[in-house]
């Protein structure tokens, strides 16, 4: 019976729930008080033990009924391996076809290179430059935003913490000889980054992945991460690595639909629905960073952004064309946002990445 | 039954768990009753997710009942702290016991009259301390994702080993350790150690004849026709892509608003006067309005 478990550990491990050898421990002690040959009594040890998750229990039931029915592991296996995605550096040479390698800077003049990479748009950078800015973003550390929270700390002034009060009076026969204060300890923000991988943003949606993960990194618990396009990708995990290629070549494998359609609308709901509602997007400072450019119906989009509006702490939009010159945001999906944005900031070269983060600090 | 299962855990398996939970008005399907039964058996924490209104709490309220323990409820908040979870010292009264003492001039030396302000009288038990010192019970920490981070990170040092030190008085075990359920609405994903040392069950809405089984077992007057219009109307609701659809808590207000106005059956002009009994949102109800009431109704 344990060879059994631990095979039906290891196909479940491929088909994504990660069933850690703790919790497999935990089936195994469960099925000790079931039926062990019971086919439903197996089925609700091994949920209860090995998920973590409602996302965790369509991949079980599957790769439950496939173990069960005598299939090989490999089937799900297969499953899982289907979107091969682009590698560490596939998004930094999949360039707009504007960038001109003939003005590639002579980095030997490398202080001064960097100032002027700081201000070149993303989209029209050579490989080369694109290599660069990498480094630089390495750099960057988006401070977070704060706010007051319950959870208070003893100070030399605030309000009277009563507790603190009496204990040192009890210490001193019975004696106030000195107030004690406490505060509410300020807290970071929860930050919401809804990142646009569609066609048109291909360009700077690998610079926006890496100042997501410049975020994530800085704040791994308060920051959350979203890819949309034609769905809604939650890349929070896949970002938290520490490495950044690393972290971005499993984002690329994580989202199904990069450089495909957009349908801004439908997506942004999908977001509220499952998560926005729910607390993710509450009190949070929420950052959408997409040109506008939506399929779908602008009106659902206008819609859905007054609901997050109404959820979020602040909501900032971040469109990389606001950067060129003359930028109007005529686009049927800007007009239709732009009611419900506090922010509105470009996003198309380090410069303005660090300006954003600025923005995001104060929001 | 199968050895390894004591008396102490009372139910011999899922089924007649879940026989039991039926007496007590709780009609749990398969999945959980095993998952309460492993976590009785097992004495591993119960961690339930699920929608609001799907059941959740009161599966702690029932289990306690058919368990005979009593229930401690913790109800989670951001910033809840050890001295509301846990305990804390009365120090209003440690000073008037250090005041009366010195009125009556008790010739005490210090050291023990130190040590009689930290007596058990002067300490406040907290629902988490009460749980473990009321041994055998049932402890229902509620909402856990409303909490923060650090309370999480307390509570994973209490449910591994349910002991409790206290630095004046010592350390404090239960007996037998208590069936801990946890409940959480998803509104934050919980850290993945605290999961990991608990059973994990998501609980879905009730099919259509269970609804109607849970509709006509906890709300008697009702009619089985009502009770299964209700049900139906409510399943429907819950396929219109709703900001909040209704959980089975919703379809009893709504049931007992319909009995409360005397309806036998329900018809769309009913609905749409109590819809207000299932539906939370403006946009939920403005669009199940242009539905037409009807629509729910339907045969």
């Amino acid at each position: 019976m344990v060879d059994t478990v631990l095979a039906f550990a290891r196909t479940l491990r491929h088909a994504g729930v990660p069933a850690s050898p703790d919790r497999v421990e935990a089936m195994l002690a469960a099925l000790a008080h079931l039926r062990v040959l019971d086919r439903g009594d197996v089925y609700w040890a091994g949920r209860l033990t090995l998920c973590g998750g409602p996302d965790d229990l369509d991949r079980y039931d599957a790769a439950f009924a496939a173990f069960f029915s005598g299939e090989r592991p490999r089937t799900s296996r297969a499953r899982t391996t289907t979107p091969p995605r682009l590698a560490a550096s596939a998004p930094l040479d999949a360039g707009s076809g504007e960038g001109d390698d003939a003005d590639a800077p002579d980095l030997a003049a490398r202080a001064s290179a960097d100032e002027v990479l700081r201000h070149r748009d993303v989209g029209t950078m050579s490989p080369a430059e694109r290599e660069h800015l990498r480094r630089l973003f390495a750099l960057l550390v988006p401070a977070a935003p704060m706010r007051p929270s319950r959870r208070r700390r003893p100070a030399t002034r605030g309000a009277v913490h009563p507790a603190r009060t009496v204990r040192s009076a009890l210490r001193d026969g019975g004696e106030v000889r000195r107030l004690r204060h406490r505060r509410a300890r300020p807290r970071p923000r929860r930050v919401v980054l809804l990142v646009d991988v569609s066609g048109s943003m291909t360009p700077y949606a690998d610079a926006m992945l890496r100042f997501a993960h410049a975020a994530v990194r800085a704040r791994p618990t308060s920051t959350e991460v979203f890819t949309i396009g034609t769905r809604l990708t939650r890349l929070t995990r896949e970002l938290r690595r520490r490495d950044a290629d690393r972290a971005l070549e499993a984002s690329g494998q994580a989202i199904p639909d990069w450089s495909g359609g957009t349908r801004l609308g439908e997506v942004l709901k999908a977001f509220l629905d499952r998560w926005g509602q729910r607390g993710t997007a509450r009190g949070a400072v929420v950052v959408v960073c997409s040109d506008g450019w939506e399929r779908g119906d602008a009106g659902l989009l206008g819609e859905q952004m007054v609901r997050l509006r109404r959820l979020a702490h602040a909501v900032v939009w971040v469109n990389p064309h606001k950067g060129r010159d003359g930028y109007e945001p005529l686009t049927g999906g800007m007009q239709a946002v732009l009611p419900s944005v506090d922010h509105f900031v470009a996003g198309h070269s380090m410069a303005a990445f660090e300006q954003l983060s600025g923005v995001i600090h104060r929001a | 039954m199968l050895p390894g299962v004591s008396e102490r855990t009372g139910p011999g398996g899922p089924a007649e768990l879940a026989a039991a939970l039926e007496a007590t008005g709780y009609l749990p399907d398969e999945g959980l009753a095993t998952a309460a039964y492993l976590a009785l058996a097992m004495h591993r924490p119960l961690f339930l997710e699920g929608e609001a209104g799907v059941g959740k709490t009161a599966l702690a309220h029932a289990l306690a009942e058919i368990t005979g323990r009593p229930l401690h409820r913790l109800q989670c908040y951001e910033g809840l702290e050890a001295s509301q979870a846990l305990y804390d010292w009365d120090f209003g009264r440690q000073l008037l016991h250090l005041r009366a003492a010195e009125a009556a001039h008790v010739d005490a030396d210090t050291a023990s009259l130190e040590a009689s302000l930290y007596d058990r009288r002067f300490l406040l038990a907290r629902p988490l301390l009460r749980a473990l010192e009321d041994s055998p019970s049932v402890l229902l920490v509620d909402e856990i994702d409303r909490a923060d981070d650090e309370f999480e990170a307390f509570l994973l040092e209490l449910l591994s080993d349910f002991t409790i030190s206290i630095p004046e008085l010592g350390t404090i075990r239960a007996e037998t350790p208590p069936l801990v359920v946890l409940t959480s609405n998803r509104t934050r994903e919980v850290h993945d150690a605290l999961k990991r040392r608990c059973l994990y069950h998501w609980l879905a809405h009730p099919d259509f004849d269970r609804e109607v089984a849970i509709l006509r077992r906890r709300l008697p007057d009702v009619t089985e026709q009502l009770a299964r219009q209700v049900a139906r109307a409510t399943a429907t609701l819950r396929t219109l892509d709703l900001l909040k659809p209704p959980g089975i808590a919703e379809a009893m207000d709504w049931a007992t608003a319909l009995h409360t106005l005397g309806a036998r059956e329900l018809d769309p002009d009913l609905a749409a006067r109590t819809l207000g009994a299932v539906l939370k949102y403006r946009e939920d109800t403005e669009r199940v309005q242009a539905l037409g009431t009807g629509a729910l109704v339907g045969a």
